[in-house]
């Protein structure tokens, strides 16, 4: 047992040590969390006053367009060109030309800008344009707008899930798939990426040739387990410290962004829509939701998701799915003097990680998919798939069953893989087929 | 209890071939020991069982009269031919990390350490990363290794393979100093010079057996020849059926060195006096065999 510490020790050290381990660590955190600034970002943007300047040439528009926070117009009535000057002169941010003809031909509004203009302001203007015409048409059409307003009926719908219990919970089955995705990726690139090191790690001892030194003094199997160990606390070292750093920096961009402004946000968005629209979304504003009441409820609903539950089961099916795909990389390590001689042995091991792969990706959400089903319980897959489960959840005796049956094959996995590893580190040479891996099983110490 | 190491009827076997068959070999307490033998004799395979890398399929290994078991893996250093560091690692913490492994504490192997560093002038090696050092360097660090935890059984598998002849003595000193202190060392190779100059005892092995084992002094005496080698002035003519010449050669005008094989029964000194009566003698001497002759001599034995 000292032995097998002083190994994971090192190995442990050695990788902690590494610059590349902490690029990879500070990066990710930052990039999720970046990811999610962003989000905020694209829907509520800058705050900084656009001024936009409106050349009306169909005078339909009077009073139309009003102020706010975030945008002031400005009705202009000079040529095209003048306006344009307007941009250069930066007396104006943007130019909204709205041609003669545009109830006739809608799409011939057009938007001149400086610097680029943002989707928010662009489909801004673009909707009070779209409802005056509406307003028109209608009008010309002789419908009354209380009849058009009752026949304007939204559909939209709620899972609610139903637990035994008799308990309901609110389900955002976006918020469920994107979690589950971004686990499955997770955990099928980290048991193979760490998979590989042990791999690298028992190969290099091999080519180097310490591992005769090193196996006078310990029992191989004690080599092994203190590698694989070693390398294995490292990911979970490297998972806390995503899950701390990315908790810390959303708590933080987020508290940027207090939820007063999210509200007031959204407020602006509902002041520009028709007084009709303004009633119906006090009248039901759950139905139909803003774009950022839409995130809003996606942040929410994500908030409901069991996060501890599913950061425990993570933690849980890394270690033991990492354990029992390591042992296989560590016995392949073993077997031959470098890293090209790997090919033949890969694919027998990518094959079932891939299947959990694909099967997780395509089948998420499919809450009773007999085959997701299947290979959530299959220790060869279900570290992988049982991760697109979870989100959705999973009855308790499903878990534990899948659990139990991947620690015990992880056993039997790293007592097989012992054996082939043992004799394995002392071969040089040719390299080994199947069947001599196979027969290497039965040698005795 | 005189003997560190005793190998009793050692048997190993492997899918295809056998490495070692019935192996028996005493090592004395305090000697160097050499272990000689061809390329694939099964040297590697009996180094590992003692070890404890693996096991034999038959017989028993007896160290310091007790039956060898993992306790004993302090009590031994082990220098493999095909041998390496980490090639990241630090000097200092490689040396550490492998004396811990070995059963030292931090604080002891540091300690020996300090004076390893200092007695090879290497401290200045201390942090740097072995991949920076020479092969002759990486050597010592790999000797350090091997007796830093003052192991009673010290085991050398070709150690001066790689040396330049200044490092080497540097090596043949510490080897003998070690001997010195009390270590047995078992040494093996195919090097018949060095064992000519360090061993004590030797075994040899081949083909999977021994075929030969003894006190070095004593086995040279089992292989002489009886043959005696003589230079001199004038014409030597064999005159009884003491001795015949077996042959002569003319080194320069009335210059004469000639090989005689002398009768079992007779002393030494009748020959003299027979040979001083005829010629002028300038040197005479006993062809002892050398280690080399002897290995060449027993291996294609065995193999006719």
């Amino acid at each position: 047992m000292k032995n097998i510490l002083l190994i994971l020790r090192r190995e442990y050290l050695v990788r902690i040590k590494k610059k590349s381990f902490w690029v990879m660590t500070l990066l990710m955190p930052l990039l999720v969390s970046g990811f999610y600034a962003l989000l905020f970002w694209g829907v509520f943007n800058s705050r900084e006053v656009q001024r936009v300047s409106i050349l009306d040439e169909s005078g339909s528009f009077t009073q139309k367009f009003k102020d706010s926070e975030k945008v002031k117009f400005e009705y202009v009535n000079i040529p095209l060109d003048s306006a344009l000057n307007r941009l250069n002169q930066k007396r104006t941010d943007i130019v909204a030309v709205i041609p003669k003809n545009i109830i006739e031909v809608p799409s011939g509004l057009k938007i001149y800008t400086g610097k680029g203009v943002g989707f928010e302001i662009q489909s801004k203007i673009e909707r009070i344009i779209q409802n005056e015409i509406r307003n028109v048409k209608l009008a010309n059409a002789g419908i009354d707008q209380k009849v058009l307003e009752d026949a304007d009926v939204d559909v939209s719908s709620k899972v609610v899930v139903v637990s035994k219990e008799g308990e309901q919970k609110e389900q955002n089955t976006l918020a469920s798939t994107v979690l589950g995705f971004i686990t499955v990726i997770l955990m099928f690139s980290t048991v193979i990426g760490f998979g590989m090191q042990v791999m690298r790690g028992v190969i290099e001892e091999k080519t180097n040739r310490i591992i005769e030194v090193i196996i006078s003094s310990v029992k191989p199997f004690q080599l092994m387990m203190g590698k694989i160990l070693g390398v294995g606390l490292v990911g979970l070292t490297q998972f806390t410290l995503w899950i701390a750093l990315t908790f810390v920096l959303t708590t933080v961009s987020s508290s940027m962004l207090p939820s007063q402004q999210i509200a007031k946000a959204a407020q602006d968005q509902m002041s520009e829509m028709p007084q009709k629209d303004k009633d119906k979304i006090a009248k039901k504003m759950e139905q139909t939701p803003s774009d950022a009441g839409k995130v809003m409820a996606f942040i929410q609903s994500a908030k409901n998701l069991n996060i501890p539950l599913i950061i425990g089961c993570f933690l849980f099916y890394f270690l033991f799915g990492y354990l029992f795909y390591a042992s296989v990389y560590g016995a392949i390590g073993s077997a031959v003097d470098n890293e090209t001689d790997t090919q033949q042995f890969m694919f027998p091991i990518m094959l079932p990680l891939l299947a959990g792969y694909l099967i997780g990706l395509m089948t998420a959400g499919q809450t009773d998919n007999k085959l997701l089903f299947w290979a959530s319980m299959i220790p060869f897959t279900s570290p992988i798939t049982m991760m697109s489960r979870l989100p959705f959840g999973v009855e308790p005796w499903e878990l534990i069953l899948s659990m139990s049956l991947l620690v015990i094959s992880t056993f039997g996995m790293v007592w097989i893989a012992a054996k082939i590893y043992r004799v394995g580190i002392l071969m040089y040479g040719k390299k080994p087929t199947f069947k001599e891996i196979g027969k290497w099983l039965f040698y005795k110490g | 209890m005189n003997n560190i190491l005793e190998v009793h009827n050692v048997v190993k076997r492997y899918s295809q071939h056998t490495a070692l068959n019935d192996v028996s070999i005493n090592i004395p307490k305090g000697v160097i020991f050499g272990l000689l033998g061809p390329n694939g004799a099964g040297k590697t395979s009996l180094i590992r069982i003692i070890n404890q890398i693996t096991g034999p399929d038959e017989g028993y290994v007896l160290f310091d009269g007790k039956k060898l078991n993992p306790n004993h893996i302090k009590e031994i250093g082990y220098l493999p031919e095909e041998r390496g560091l980490y090639k990241k690692m630090k000097v200092g913490e490689q040396l550490l990390y492998l004396a811990q492994l070995k059963g030292l504490s931090e604080k002891q192997a540091l300690e020996k350490l300090k004076e390893w560093f200092i007695k090879f002038d290497i401290k200045t090696w201390w942090n740097k990363n072995v991949e920076d050092l020479s092969k002759g360097m990486q050597q010592k660090i790999q000797f350090v290794a091997t007796v830093l935890h003052e192991p009673q059984l010290i085991i050398l598998d070709e150690p001066f393979s790689g040396f330049d002849p200044i490092n080497a003595d540097l090596i043949k000193n510490e080897i003998l100093e070690l001997k010195e202190k009390g270590s047995t060392i078992i040494f093996s190779t195919h090097r018949m010079e060095s064992v000519e100059e360090l061993c004590d005892h030797i075994a040899l092995i081949n083909k999977s057996q021994k075929v030969l084992d003894g006190e070095k002094t004593e086995i040279k005496e089992r292989f002489k020849t009886n043959t005696y080698n003589i230079k001199y002035s004038g014409e030597l003519l064999t005159t009884s059926n003491d001795f015949e010449i077996i042959n002569t050669e003319k080194i320069a005008d009335n210059f004469s060195s000639s090989t005689i094989k002398l009768n079992p029964d007779t002393p030494v000194n009748q020959l003299v006096r027979q040979i001083i009566d005829q010629v002028e003698l300038r040197s005479f001497g006993e062809n002892i065999p050398t280690m080399n002759d002897i290995f060449k001599m027993v291996v294609n034995e065995t193999i006719d």
